[in-house]
């Protein structure tokens, strides 16, 4: 059986990616039989959540380039004064790195855990989820300074009204998101930290909580641009 | 539907080896995680020396696309996997360019209607 094919293919010497492309759509009953059906699962949910993230960026693109006062510097508006000085965006900035960071600790608790190793796999996913809790702590933090400076969805002292709105909403869906975000995390690691996905040997559920986990942080990406830094 | 990843006839040619697993180097992750970190301070450095106009935005855009390429791609492993996955997630996205570009056009209808109609927008 293998010969066969592999001298068929050796006739035929079509791309190798198309070939996969047509196979798998031409499949019977299922396309992604060559990926762990959870995982092409959680990526199908990370796509519509990409549309829902990507409506909210539109509308805050529709409101902001169709307002006629001007918008808040984000630069100011979200200044730190750190030792008498005000140092522009401090606090996103280190956010952002926080997440990144927590981005780099989940990676490598998935390799970890495609290795088997329960212990690293687990305290590297606690670190994720502490960094995770960090970064909504500073949100928070974010958030009650901008309300205490008399910010709201629907009026703010610093220019266009929609500024409030688009702030609360963005960030608050993707801090909603970071904090369920947390809590799974938590879940896995305590169920790697148990032994639970040795029975089975099958630690692709690390990998799915990573995919979500990276999505937050890509997210992030595109909101540090286009409302932060824009 | 709870299945293991079915071996292909592609496991054969040996280009799916990750069909079981990702096995990858761990200095992949820290080379990655390198380069996001240096890709944001440069965001944040625009920020700082206050870069405005085209170059502002020239900036912004091209550090975001370099490290959401880098998170998808090596983080979440889209380069290991098989093509039908990765257009099936890659492509429908790129409809949301028509619903920025119609969003656009009618921001500056909305724009222009203030100004016009609604005393400069109150």
């Amino acid at each position: 059986m293998s010969q066969m094919l592999s001298t068929n293919a050796q006739a035929k010497p079509a791309p190798s990616g198309q070939r996969d492309i047509a196979g798998d759509w031409s499949s019977d009953q299922e396309v992604f039989k060559a990926t762990h059906w959870g995982k092409a699962m959680m990526w199908i949910f990370l796509l519509s959540d990409t549309f829902i993230f990507s409506c909210f960026l539109t509308s805050y693109m529709t409101m902001r380039s169709s307002v006629t006062e001007p918008w808040p510097n984000a630069s100011e508006v979200f200044a730190l004064t750190i030792a008498g000085q005000a140092i522009p965006l401090i606090l996103i900035a280190i956010m952002t790195f926080v997440l990144i960071s927590s981005s780099g600790t989940m990676a490598m608790a998935v390799n970890f855990g495609y290795r088997r190793d329960r212990r690293k796999t687990a305290l590297l996913m606690l670190v994720t989820a502490l960094l995770g809790a960090t970064f909504v702590g500073m949100q928070a933090f974010e958030w009650t300074k901008l309300i205490h400076e008399g910010v709201r969805p629907w009026g703010n002292p610093m220019g266009a009204a929609q500024f409030g709105a688009s702030f609360f909403m963005i960030t608050g869906f993707h801090g909603l998101h970071v904090s369920a975000g947390v809590i799974m995390l938590l879940i896995i690691a305590s169920k790697v930290a148990r032994g639970h996905y040795d029975a089975r040997g099958d630690y692709s559920a690390v990998e799915i909580a990573g995919l979500y986990w990276h999505f937050v942080d890509l997210v992030w990406v595109f909101i540090f641009a286009f409302f932060y830094l824009w | 539907m709870n299945h293991a990843p079915q071996a292909t006839r592609h496991d054969i040619a040996g280009n799916d080896a990750h069909a079981t697993g990702q096995h990858h180097p761990i200095g992949v992750y820290l080379k990655v995680w390198a380069y996001l970190f240096v890709l944001s301070a440069m965001s944040y450095l625009v920020d700082y020396f206050a870069v405005q106009g085209i170059m502002r935005w020239l900036l912004i855009i091209t550090f975001m696309l370099l490290k959401a390429g880098l998170i998808v791609a090596i983080f979440m492993h889209m380069a290991w996997e098989r093509l039908s996955l990765v257009y099936a997630i890659l492509v429908p996205p790129l409809c949301l360019a028509t619903l920025v570009g119609l969003m656009l056009i009618e921001s500056r209808y909305t724009f222009w209607t203030r100004i016009l109609f609604l005393d400069f927008g109150g």
